[in-house]
């Protein structure tokens, strides 16, 4: 069996859980097909290292959104989101993924 | 009157404060205790739940009259004035930015649920009753500071002020509805809706708040460790100071109110708290210039454990000496 793949863009988001409504509403409004949202458990930054038991208010937790689109999606979405995360503490990136079902994207 | 010594003594003996100590001494000795993310914001909204029916019930009793109103009216004055004199003092003491400044006096002017939990667990201790309406009060003094401290952010334009659907998140936050909702349905059930859920409103009550409070040691603990690295002497000292100045101005104010020695302690004690769950969420939004690891480790590594230690026995005092 010929494994048969298709190019899009990967938008993957981890940002402070205080502006992940912010963020999918900019991905919404962009026309983006889905996303995943999956909490992000602990890392380091400029700021230093930190845990999700750090806190139990949502202020200094972060989430991470993965978002896969068309190429001809990519930008305008990139955009909307910037818009949004650029003050933020955060990674915003893109990078180039295979998948199977195109039409899913 | 009870003396200040035997105050600070019965509330740094009692298990709430211990329990925090332990959780503290843990985290600074680098331990892998930890209370889970969900099970800590579980025990938070019980804690809101059972303190706002409990005071929903109080005022079943006597009645809503024109206490509430004037203490609602003193209580976000006083939450809109402490910014401006938190924003001052650090502008004037320390080298923060604008942005960070009234940050951190947002979090001094608006207030700490589980600071004033404690207070009542203390009041409880020497026998003083306090009235059930200051759930509400301290409902209302969540918001106001938010509001002025992005006024001050704001006056030069410089900051990235985003405002878009903030405010409903700002008073629609979890411990606001929890809080309200809860004292709402103690006020329209009574006693008599008490009596059947009191076992685990009421009875689990002191042991749930021992387990927050060793989950705010642990957070408090780790606060510590990293946050002094960043924060310059003026800054901790703001820390302290502040909830001392907060204290004197809620002190005078209180006069005015007619509250019992009890409910001017608490008045005091929420004037004197910092919060930590609704404003660092505002801030992430409408100040995200504003550093977390700068007003998040004054509030919950410094003034929070001052306050739970020291301050809440002193309020007390203070409201029994000027009563």
């Amino acid at each position: 069996m010929t494994l048969v793949t298709y190019p899009k863009k990967r938008i993957e988001i981890i940002v402070e859980a205080p502006a992940l409504s912010r963020v999918l509403k900019a991905l919404d409004g962009t026309g983006v097909l889905g996303y995943t949202v999956v909490p992000a458990l602990a890392g380091r930054g400029l700021g230093g290292q930190w845990t999700r038991d750090d806190s139990f208010n949502n202020a200094s937790h972060m989430v991470s959104v993965v978002c896969i689109v068309d190429e001809s999606l990519a930008e305008k979405a990139v955009s909307a989101v910037y818009a949004v995360v650029s003050a933020q503490i955060g990674i915003l990136s893109v990078s180039d993924v295979s998948v199977m079902r195109k039409e899913h994207f | 009157m009870i003396s200040l010594f035997d105050l600070a003594l019965s509330n740094l003996l009692s298990p709430v404060v211990l329990f925090f100590a332990l959780g503290v001494a843990a985290a600074l000795a680098k331990s892998e205790l930890a209370i889970p993310d969900a099970v800590a914001k579980t025990l938070a909204l019980y804690l809101m739940m059972s303190i706002g029916f409990k005071g929903g019930v109080e005022v079943s009793k006597s009645g809503l009259d024109q206490h509430l109103l004037l203490a609602i009216l003193g209580g976000v004055a006083l939450s809109a004035l402490l910014p401006v004199i938190g924003f001052s003092a650090l502008r004037a003491t320390s080298k923060l930015s604008v942005a960070n400044a009234a940050a951190v006096a947002a979090h001094y002017g608006s207030i700490s649920i589980v600071t004033f939990v404690a207070a009542t667990q203390a009041l409880q201790i020497v026998g003083l009753p306090y009235e059930g309406y200051l759930i509400a009060v301290a409902a209302a003094m969540e918001t106001p500071a938010i509001m002025v401290a992005l006024y001050l952010a704001n006056r030069g334009g410089k900051t990235s002020e985003r405002k878009d659907g903030l405010w409903r998140e700002v008073a629609l936050n979890s411990s606001v509805v929890m809080l309200l909702g809860s004292f709402a349905i103690g006020c329209i059930s009574g006693e008599a809706g008490l009596k059947p859920v009191a076992p685990f409103l009421v009875d689990l009550f002191r042991g749930v708040l021992c387990l927050f409070l060793l989950d705010m040691g642990l957070i408090a603990g780790r606060g510590l460790r990293q946050g002094f690295r960043t924060l310059s002497v003026p800054v901790i000292a703001f820390a302290i100071y502040m909830p001392l100045i907060s204290a004197g101005c809620a002190a005078l104010l209180s006069l005015a109110l007619g509250m019992s020695s009890g409910g001017t302690a608490l008045f005091i004690t929420l004037a004197a708290s910092a919060s930590y769950i609704a404003v660092p969420a505002a801030m992430r939004i409408a100040l995200p210039e504003a550093q977390p690891s700068i007003y998040l480790t004054l509030s919950l590594a410094i003034t929070f454990p001052f306050n739970l230690t020291i301050g809440i026995p002193l309020y007390l005092w203070l409201a029994e000496a000027i009563q």
